[in-house]
């Protein structure tokens, strides 16, 4: 990545394009991906949302979004993208409005869409190649209604409908993968707390066409139960363990930006969060513990080394 | 103005040509496709600048439609019966975005039994969304309701989405003589797309439908979309008014036929209304001075004209074409609602359920139905509620019914 504008942290963008006071939680991950990919993307853009923690920043009449917006529903904001990159491209082609004016189409929804509801809106924004951005804020959860398991849950791990003693009992979707499937044109995982990371691909993001997914893990103070001071704490272990591999799809491969030479045990990124305490208290779940540990050392095992 | 025959499919299609639609959002259901196929061939042989888009569902292609109109082009969109039940989310939500555009829904029975034949469910399942509706009862009224929707969906006091309703099969495929509207005149009645101060522009930030917090902001909103709809009856006759000019063809909020002199009245939507019309013919000739009202404009309801017509007469009869379960015909129910309280109102409004699933209603049944409003008259008491179906249907379904037991018996005594 040695074309990349952002080498070092000073490289960063210092002024901000969202507006602050947005009635997003303390320490939310979501917020803080998206305010880094909002500097680096720019305003040229419409977000196109989808129910979830996010529909809440754009509150009647207030909008910390210095571009556009458009709330669509929870199952369809990637028709909705298509239906604005398709009416700008008529604009354009007729000539109803000046080049200079055209907008960038960005789909912002949290995993509850982007893993569930609105799977096949995304799948038939892939198959039609349509040039669109899609950022989702993955906090594991439907986080607005409760932090309620989602199909990005992660095994185990207790929410407000696996409250029993082993959790959920799924395991979290691998929607890196499925998209990967399909070809698009970019694919990457993302999270708030490694901001050079981040912005070298949203950078990369800016400049290719077609179907892109950034791809955040957001830790979520109130969900995942942790103090919402440590929120960057916890991104940084979440990559250090190896649960969240920071990686990429372009030009036809997957490539990992950053292989943990001696991950940390994922139960350091575990014990911190209170949806993981009963694999602790009031005795250690070795098995269940076991089993976490073993899908992420399985992960790493069948990745070749840069 | 050229004349040839064209199916309702056709001539949908030809409303959204003459209209220049920049975009059209499509997924095919029978027995809408043929409009689709139909421009799809148009976009690709050039006698149409604009795109299609072919959506995987009719969720995401109303909300593809909704989201280009609050982009700044025209949108037209087709689809029929469980696709318009699978777009409802966004049915409500477009309208609440206060986008244009004009839907043309083929009506087709809804699930379950799956059919693809016609009744009216489909449609009126849209009838508190915000959407207009328009309802058509020939192939030409198809073509002009198009070219009018747009106006009217575009009017400055109106702002909301519209249907178009067409009966599937019976108008859908069935030819009939069209008068095409000469191109630059139909281009000029509709106008170029009035955007209303819609639109994303770079340098120009639009929050559209964003959150509200508390009912004061909802209630206004909605309220603000109720009484858009009621400055959509003013501006309807302004804008039939003007196509009477140009075309010579008059579509007013209803239509009403032979109803002056009349004692009695058939009351119904879409193209059954010309049997119905067929039969009035017949009666008069038998003396007996009966008369239609077909609203054309379902929402929003046309209430003071429909007193006016039904003011002063005997009986009338409401023959749905729909069934709300648990209640009864549809426009039984909202006539009732606008005659009740008024002045020299029919005493009888008798309710008829019939052609659900496509089936036909006979020139007979339509007789049948006037005998029991001069009966219903004299008595002064209003029949029951009743679903129109025969004797001899009922003998037919039993049969059918003794073939799907039997056979399930046989493959029971013989497994393979």
């Amino acid at each position: 990545m040695s074309e990349t504008i952002y080498r070092r942290m000073k490289d960063l963008p210092s002024t901000h394009l969202l507006g602050a006071g947005t009635a997003a939680c303390a320490g939310c991950g979501g917020m803080q991906a998206l305010h880094q990919i909002y500097d680096v993307f720019g305003d040229k853009t419409v977000f196109i949302n989808a129910a979830g923690c996010m529909t809440l920043l754009s509150v009647y009449p207030f909008t910390p979004f210095s571009g556009s917006w458009l709330y669509s529903a929870m199952g369809s904001a990637p028709a909705g993208a298509q239906g604005v990159r398709d009416a700008l491209d008529i604009l354009l082609a007729k000539q109803r409005i000046p080049a200079e004016e055209d907008l960038s189409a960005v789909v912002l929804t949290g995993d509850g869409s982007a893993y569930g509801m609105g799977v096949s809106a995304t799948s038939g924004a892939i198959d039609r190649n349509l040039d669109f951005l899609y950022i989702c804020y993955d906090n594991e959860g439907y986080g607005n209604t409760g932090q309620q398991f989602s199909s990005a849950t992660p095994h185990g791990a207790k929410t407000a409908t696996s409250e029993g003693a082993a959790g959920y009992p799924g395991f979290k979707k691998d929607l890196f993968s499925l998209w990967v499937a399909n070809k698009p044109a970019y694919v990457a995982t993302v999270i708030g707390s490694e901001p050079l990371d981040l912005a070298r691909k949203v950078e990369k993001a800016k400049q290719i066409k077609g179907p892109r997914l950034l791809l955040a893990l957001a830790p979520c103070p109130t969900g995942w139960g942790f103090d919402p001071a440590d929120s960057s704490a916890i991104g940084h272990l979440a990559v250090k363990t190896g649960i969240w591999p920071l990686k990429e799809y372009v030009d036809g491969r997957v490539v990992h930006n950053k292989i943990p030479r001696e991950r940390l045990p994922v139960e350091d990124y575990l014990q911190k969060q209170q949806r993981f305490a009963h694999l602790f208290r009031p005795q250690r779940n070795e098995a269940l513990l076991q089993e976490i540990q073993n899908r992420v050392d399985d992960y790493w095992d069948k990745v070749e080394p840069e | 103005m050229t004349r040839q025959l064209m199916t309702g499919n056709a001539a949908a299609a030809w409303g959204a040509r003459l209209a220049a639609v920049d975009y059209v959002p499509a997924f095919p259901i029978t027995p809408q496709t043929e409009i689709i196929e139909t421009l799809a061939a148009w976009f690709d042989d050039g006698s149409m600048q604009g795109r299609m888009t072919v959506l995987e569902s009719e969720h995401s292609m109303v909300t593809a439609a909704g989201a280009a109109a609050a982009t700044g082009v025209r949108v037209f969109t087709a689809t029929s019966s469980q696709g318009l039940l699978h777009a409802m989310e966004m049915i409500y939500t477009v309208a609440g975005w206060r986008v244009p555009f004009v839907l043309v829904n083929v009506s087709r029975g809804l699930s379950a039994p799956i059919t693809l034949e016609p009744d009216h469910n489909d449609v009126l399942a849209a009838r508190d969304s915000g959407f207009l509706q328009l309802h058509c009862s020939t192939c030409q009224e198809v073509l002009d309701s198009v070219l009018i929707a747009y106006r009217l969906a575009e009017h400055s006091q109106v702002r909301l989405p519209i249907i178009v309703n067409q009966d599937g099969f019976y108008l859908s495929f069935t030819r009939e003589p069209v008068q095409l509207p000469d191109p630059k005149q139909a281009r000029a009645f509709v106008g170029d797309f009035d955007m209303g101060g819609l639109g994303f522009r770079a340098g120009m930030p639009e929050s559209q439908a964003v959150a509200v917090l508390g009912g004061s902001p909802y209630s206004y909103f909605r309220y603000e979309c109720h009484l858009a709809m009621q400055q959509a009856l003013n501006a309807y006759d302004e804008i039939a008014g003007e196509f009477e000019q140009r075309f010579g063809r008059y579509h007013g909020v209803v239509e009403a036929f032979l109803t002056d002199n009349a004692d009695y009245l058939f009351v119904m939507m879409g193209c059954f209304a010309t049997k119905a019309k067929h039969a009035v013919l017949q009666l008069r000739k038998a003396g007996v001075k009966i008369g239609l009202l077909r609203p054309r404009l379902f929402r929003p309801l046309p209430e003071w004209r429909i007193r006016d017509i039904c003011r002063g007469k005997k009986a009338v009869a409401v023959i749905d074409q729909n069934l709300s379960l648990g209640k009864g015909g549809v426009l039984h129910a909202e006539l009732t609602s606008v005659l009740y309280g008024q002045s020299d109102m029919p005493a009888i409004v008798a309710s008829f359920i019939g052609g659900l699933g496509g089936r036909d209603i006979s020139q007979e049944e339509f007789f049948h139905i006037a005998e029991i409003l001069q009966d219903a008259a004299i008595s002064g008491q209003t029949p029951a509620p009743r679903l129109l179906y025969t004797q001899t249907e009922f003998r037919e379904f039993k049969k059918l019914q003794a073939i799907a037991v039997y056979e399930r018996h046989e493959s029971k005594e013989q497994p393979t």
